[in-house]
């Protein structure tokens, strides 16, 4: 069957922000949608909110609308561009529940459009609990046993007929508190009762309990002939219990026997077809390691997590097919990208082993709980590939940048064996850690531990494979012997010269001297059965045949941003790729290295040559060693990269772009205040501190309010506002350690208006493409904080400061393509915050809405050219008539312990973009594209901090002119009484009549305004009130810029439309202006 | 300790040798791309002398149990892997696969470069190795290396006497045409109430209609299909008598039974993945396959056969049925064990056959 005849244009929604549970992994799959749909010669028409992707370059699709992901705005773009079309499976759940509901809401059918691949149907019998259980009890697949109950009766009930263990959830509870795995009937009775209490509607939902089965997915594709395939079997190393998100995952899986495991792939193949199912889908099991029972946990009817990982692992493009089945190919007609000569009818096999391994954000979130459940809390994850799984794990492990290059965390050497074997049961993120603990010190044996954890102890007695190495470097000599045997198992250099107390260079020598060396094989979906020519490589010590062929051409290597992370997200993939394209461009091989299995860059076709390996320096120069390349680019790759450059360099690598001397200087805080010095550029005042002692005496100095945070960070890491020295000293102890290789720096703290600056520099001309203001003042994270470009509030005299000092920064660090400059505004004077030789977050946002091609040029003009000859004239660029809104998205609702209040620590995980020729509806853009229901009328609860109850008077005053009824706690309330704000009182979190957690709760609060007082110290009813409005989506700001900010919307709102999109295209275009 | 293999072009791979010194062995290297079923696979009469090579590199990893056995013992020439797994983990383990091959005898070389191994079978061919330990004598080597690949192999897997095998309801009667026949097509027969005689390769064809069968049933087997010309002819007689069901080597003596002709492949399809085509309705099945010879598709032009299914990699044939006579037969294994259970209704056809045949 040919593709579908009337299709022209298809419109394709795409995933939006990134939060956690929807990642990178979008981008990756839309753009491959929208390249395959292109493919085929139809017109694509893509909508996403997220401005740091690929997929909303306007080379990707032939429109692209940066616009929210909402009814509303779908159907506007929808009856503008009249698609044949849409498709929505490769959107994540985002796009799905849009596609549903656009249906529903009757949009498609007005428009005539169709919807490709799965049907509604189709997604609500995958989706729907009812529907699910009806479809899988009809098929004769078996879910687990559940039921929902009202009285402790039903609940002993259902346990007499099923049972124990059960699992109990209460239903609607704040923060899913109240649930548990019971045993026996008396922690039945109890637990239910307890979840009956807690339920806001007095539910409780009973389910079998399938914790320590083992947990295995399958990628399965059908097409609409109903053949269907299996493209990648996966076993999760943590059992049930923990989200497959948040568990270590292995692929094909390791420890099921042929009949196991084509007993569940035949049961994929049964479901998906049972669902009907057009596409791509994700079917996980629960697996009785004893006796081959299993369940069928979940189906996800689109491409997801899942599938990005499985094409990544057996290079298959789940994505690309599943387009194709979409618009009518089956899957024999389609052919496999690797092979050329096969077709994407087959089951891909692979001769390797993949590991998964998330990343987590509790580096920045200390005070979350870091226990691992049924709700995801990773970012991020990792990939890595190996012929061993001891290899594979600890490239893993390496390639997370969490300080550990092997399966060891220094903090654990001071534990006692009592307290690592109690822990065991513990799950957590570093229950990996804490296992290889345990058997590197042999106080328990494999057997206990898998009982304990329910870990299968294949995986167990893998990890002792690796610690008896390690406790046999430790104890014996270096010698080829050894070293080559601890190769073989994958033990990093590094890891090698800490156990045998040898230097990491004594060990490369030696390792080169034996010829001790990774061969590369490459990932062909085949095994090697046919030829293939995809140049997607991995490394391995456990071989004798390298299968690159490195070629004599001109070839420079890009170095990827690695997992990610809070700080470091899906704009740094966005980077890589722009750099690779543009070398390839210029006719030079361009090779990526890169561990995200989510991204685009890591697709075998955006590259020459993918290698995928950790982003370390051993890892990189063996890379480096084989291909011999003309250099390597740092500044694409966020700061993964930048932290590679100095050690790169000094093995003789040629870097690309800035210096790493200049680099240095950037990042150096002496170094760089020298050189503020010498040119005469203002900045806070502040100081470097190895110890406690000179940090308090500097402080004072400086005088309190502070800045406080480790040098070289990223994303503000443990960076903290502390008011007086028994904040600081708590700060000291508990946020950081400080060593004279890592000091501290001390910083005043200045109240005022941050703006950030992109630039691009020669070394002779320094293009500034534009400068972003922030909506809220310092304090904030620059990364949290909402932008707009143009700036809206600075005087032309500041801007032609900024401008200045960037031109001047730019040229002292000589910089060789792009840099980032964050300023403060106080009071008319401009000071510098920070200096990133690099590209940066805000990059794709910029060269989007600026129609720069930002990393393009930046790539260039490392490679030599002058801007001059691009075309560009020093200084900066001409601003254009419309505005962007850059706005955070935060993963809130995630993070059950986390204080949504914004500080100097980052806490989005993603953004979104608002673009009109109104500022006003630009931001409204943003903030409902950031999922944020702005109430048009209701009540706002103020509750705000002393330091700005002034300021606060006359905010509520406009807002309660627009109509709002205020209420506010008594002190806030009293304020406002003053000035003839009628304010209602409300009580304190334990008052109990009109508790203010209760009025959330019924939905009597429509916008919470509040702030917290200085210092860390904050009341517990603060953090009770904001977290309510997260689980009960109430929209809660923090800061009262941004109140200020929303206020101006609503008035500007009131008697315009809300709704109006245009076109990136136009936009930049100058097409259409009306609004 | 050390060992290595040597291919007929002089390419050595190394590795280290399981069972010491004396675990040398010669034959035909093949490889098999699944990804599990060691265990199937090394007990797959259809391996009978030849040195099987696993593309997956971590082998062992759930161990052995008896349940998982396809005939009475190994036949395999040898296994080449990457990794043996020395601590393997499952309930239904009863031995490791160390132990296995030393009750079994499998000579095995590991701690190999699979998949330059696999490459280099894929570009130049299937052809001879030798195992041997890196100090074998050249003598030794050149010895072993001349000695010819053995014709004799149906004869040696295949059952010596007949034996019968019990349904719960025995409702149909199949005599099955033992060339070294998997015990997963005895149990899907059986599961589908079928009692079966299993036979010698040898028997004739007077003998099996002797016995009055509802049908026959060609099993697959070991080497090249024309060396059992004796087979083939018995065969020839059959057709026509009753309902014929083939898998593998049963499905091409079936063809060289009815005047078609069959060939070598390079390097032959062996692995779990493999696409058919089903002619008749368009779709695809994901097959287990096992055979180093294929049916040669212009051979077939003017008999009354019909091809049903092809293979998606190569086009080659992979399944037929005659024009008018309630045979069919198909080159990969619906049996699966190892590998996909989606083809396993091509029984039910049989069984449909034997049922209107009966009427």
């Amino acid at each position: 069957m040919p593709k579908k005849k009337n299709l022209n244009k298809i419109i394709v929604i795409g995933s939006g922000p990134i939060v956690i549970g929807q990642a990178a992994e979008f981008d990756y799959a839309g753009s491959q949608a929208c390249r395959s749909l292109k493919e085929e010669g139809l017109e694509v028409v893509l909508v996403n909110s997220n401005p740091a992707t690929i997929m909303t370059d306007v080379n990707i699709a032939d429109r692209v609308y940066i616009e929210p992901l909402t009814v509303d705005f779908l159907t506007a773009i929808i009856e503008k561009e009249r698609p044949d079309g849409l498709l929505a499976t490769l959107g994540g759940q985002a796009g799905l529940n849009l596609a549903v509901q656009l249906a529903e809401s009757g949009a498609l059918e007005k428009y005539n459009v169709e919807l490709l691949g799965t049907s509604i149907e189709a997604i609500k019998k995958a989706e729907d609990r009812e529907l699910f259980k009806e479809t899988m009890e009809r098929i004769g697949e078996p879910i687990p046993e559940s039921t929902i109950v009202e009285d402790i009766h039903g609940a002993i009930d259902f346990a007499n007929q099923i049972g124990y263990p059960l699992i109990v959830r209460p239903a609607y509870t704040l923060g899913g508190t109240g649930g548990g795995i019971v045993n026996n009937e008396e922690e039945l009775i109890e637990t239910t009762l307890r979840g009956l209490k807690y339920s806001m509607i007095g539910q409780v939902l009973i389910e079998r309990s399938i914790a320590g089965w083992k947990e295995i997915e399958y990628e399965v594709m059908r097409d609409g002939n109903d053949t269907c395939i299996t493209i990648c079997s996966m076993e999760n190393f943590d059992p049930v219990g923990v989200h497959t998100g948040d568990s270590i995952v292995v692929a094909p899986t390791q420890t099921l026997t042929d009949h196991e495991g084509q007993l569940l792939r035949s049961a994929s193949l049964k479901i998906i077809r049972a669902l009907e199912i057009e596409g791509g889908c994700n079917i996980q099991f629960a697996l009785d390691p004893k006796s081959q029972n299993y369940y069928v946990i979940e189906v996800n009817p689109r491409v997801s997590r899942s599938s990005a990982l499985a094409s990544k692992a057996t290079g298959y493009p789940i994505a690309k097919v599943s387009v194709k089945i979409a618009i009518g190919y089956t899957l024999d007609e389609i052919v496999n990208a690797v092979t050329k000569t096969t077709k994407a009818c087959f089951e891909p096999a692979v001769d390797y082993i993949v590991v998964k391994f998330p990343r987590w954000p509790f580096d920045k979130f200390v005070y979350a709980d870091t226990t691992l459940g049924t709700q995801m809390k990773a970012t991020g994850e990792v990939m890595s590939l190996d012929r061993t799984f001891e290899g594979a794990i600890l490239k893993a492990v390496r390639s997370l940048e969490i300080g550990v290059n092997r399966l060891h965390m220094d903090k654990m050497d001071s534990w006692d064996d009592d307290r690592i074997k109690k822990r065991l049961s513990r799950i957590d993120d570093e229950r990996l850690f804490l296992i290889a603990e345990a058997l590197r010190r042999n106080i328990v044996t494999t057997d206990e531990i898998a009982d304990i954890t329910k870990i299968d102890r294949w995986f167990i007695d893998k990890i002792k494979n690796i610690t008896d190495m390690e406790v046999r470097l430790q104890k014996g000599e270096l010698n080829a012997k050894t070293l080559r045997e601890a190769k073989l198992l994958g033990l990093a250099d590094k890891s090698i010269a800490e156990l045998t107390g040898a230097n990491i260079n004594e060990v490369r020598d030696m390792r080169k001297q034996f010829k001790i060396l990774p061969v590369y094989k490459m990932v062909d979906t085949c095994a090697a059965e046919f030829e293939a020519a995809t140049p997607y490589y991995y490394s391995t010590y456990r071989g004798e045949v390298d299968e690159v062929e490195v070629s004599d051409k001109h070839k420079i290597i890009v170095l990827g941003s690695g997992p990610i992370r809070i700080g470091q997200g899906v704009e740094f993939d966005y980077c890589s790729v722009h750099s690779v394209w543009a070398l390839r461009e210029a006719g030079i091989e361009a090779i990526i290295i890169n561990n995200n299995p989510e991204t685009v860059s890591t697709d075998f076709d955006i590259s020459d040559k993918l290698y995928f390996e950790p982003l370390t320096t051993e890892d990189v120069l063996n890379i480096v060693d084989k291909e011999k390349p003309d250099g390597v680019i740092v500044q694409f790759g966020g700061q993964t990269a930048i932290n590679l450059a100095a050690s790169l360099a000094e093995a003789g690598v040629k870097i690309f772009g800035t210096s790493v001397d200049n680099i240095d200087r950037a990042e150096d805080r002496e170094r760089f205040d020298e050189m503020l010095t010498e040119l005469n550029i203002p900045r806070p005042k502040g100081i470097s501190v190895t110890n406690l002692d000179d940090a308090i005496t500097g402080a004072s100095n400086i005088g309190y309010p502070v800045m406080v945070r480790p040098s070289y960070v990223l994303g503000g890491r443990a960076m903290e506002i502390v008011y007086n020295e028994e904040e600081l000293r708590d700060y000291m102890s508990r946020a950081v350690k400080v060593t004279p290789d890592h000091p501290v720096l001390v910083d005043r703290y200045m109240q005022g208006t941050e703006v950030e600056v992109d630039a691009i520099s020669d070394g002779i001309d320094v293009v500034i493409p534009g400068i972003m203001e922030h909506v809220e003042r310092a304090g904030v994270h620059s990364g949290d904080s909402i932008a707009v470009y143009p700036p809206q509030t600075l005087p032309s005299k500041v801007i032609y400061t900024i401008t200045d000092y960037t031109k001047r920064l730019a040229l002292a660090l000589k910089v060789k393509g792009l840099l980032n400059i964050q300023y403060i505004v106080a009071d008319g004077k401009v000071s510098v915050i920070e200096v990133n030789p690099r590209s940066s977050r805000t990059v794709p946002f910029l060269s989007k809405v600026t129609d720069i091609k930002m990393v393009n040029v930046a790539t260039r003009v490392a490679l030599g050219a002058t801007l001059k000859s691009m075309g560009f004239y020093s200084g900066m660029v001409e601003p254009k008539p419309y505005v962007a809104v850059k706005a955070p998205v935060f993963s809130f609702a995630k993070m059950q312990d986390v204080d949504i209040s914004l500080g100097p620590e980052m806490k989005s995980t993603g953004e979104v973009m608002g673009i009109d020729y109104h500022y006003a509806r630009a931001l409204y853009k943003a903030i409902t594209g950031a999922g944020i229901v702005i109430p048009k009328n209701g009540c706002i609860l103020f509750t705000v901090a002393d330091k700005d109850k002034e300021e606060m008077k006359q905010l509520a005053r406009a807002f309660s002119e627009l109509g709002f009824k205020i209420v506010a706690t008594e002190g806030t309330a009293k304020a406002l009484q003053s000035i003839g704000i009628d304010a209602e009182i409300v009580g304190k979190v334990h008052q109990r009549s009109t508790d203010i957690i209760q009025m959330i709760k019924l939905g009597k609060i429509h916008m919470v305004i509040n702030t917290q007082a200085p210092g860390k110290h904050v009341a517990k009813d603060g953090f009770r009130i904001r977290r309510a409005t997260v689980e009960l989506g109430v929209p809660c700001f923090t800061s009262l810029d941004t109140a200020w900010e929303v206020m101006r919307v609503l008035t500007f709102m009131r008697d315009r439309r809300l709704v109006y999109s245009l076109a990136i295209q136009d936009y930049v275009g100058g097409g259409d202006a009306l609004a | 300790m050390k060992g290595k293999l040597i291919l007929e072009d002089g390419t050595t791979f190394r590795g280290q040798l399981f069972g010491g010194s004396n675990a040398t062995t010669e034959g035909e290297v093949v490889f098999n791309t699944g990804m599990t079923g060691y265990q199937e696979i090394l007990t797959d009469p259809s391996y009978c002398r030849q040195i099987v090579t696993l593309t997956y590199p971590l082998i062992g990893n759930y161990g052995t149990s008896k349940q998982f056995n396809q005939s009475r013992k190994s036949f395999v020439g040898g296994l080449i892997v990457g990794e043996i797994c020395e601590k393997p983990s499952s309930s239904s383990m009863q031995k490791t696969l160390s132990e296995f091959l030393t009750t079994e005898k499998i000579p095995c070389l590991y701690d190999v470069d699979t998949r330059a191994l696999t490459r280099k079978i894929r570009s130049a061919g299937t052809m001879k190795g030798v195992i041997v330990s890196e100090y074998t004598s050249q003598s030794t080597i050149n010895e072993m290396m001349s000695l010819p690949i053995r014709k004799n192999v149906v004869e040696m897997v295949t059952t010596p006497v007949s034996y019968t095998l019990d349904a719960r309801s025995n409702s149909l009667y199949v005599v099955a045409m033992d060339f070294g026949i998997k015990r997963n097509i005895l149990d899907a027969l059986r599961r589908l109430n079928c009692k079966v005689t299993v036979v010698p390769a040898k028997t004739s064809a007077e003998e099996i209609l002797s016995l009055k069968p509802d049908g026959i049933f060609l099993s697959n087997g070991p080497g090249d299909p024309k060396d059992v010309p004796d087979v083939i002819r018995e065969v020839q007689k059959l057709i026509g008598q009753r309902p014929i069901f083939g898998i593998c080597l049963g499905h091409q003596i079936l063809a060289l039974a009815m005047g078609a002709n069959t060939y070598k492949l390079k390097f032959g399809h062996r692995g779990s993945n493999q696409p058919v085509k089903n002619l008749e309705t368009g779709k695809v099945a994901i097959t287990a396959q096992n055979h180093g010879y294929a049916i040669d598709e212009k051979s077939l032009q003017g008999l009354p056969i019909k091809i049903t299914h092809v293979s998606l990699n190569d086009g080659t044939v992979e399944g037929f049925r005659h024009n008018s006579l309630p045979i069919s037969s198909v080159q990969y294994h619906p049996e699966a064990a190892p590998g996909p259970n989606d083809s396993v209704h091509l029984f039910d056809e049989f069984i449909y056959h034997m049922r209107v045949a009966n009427r």
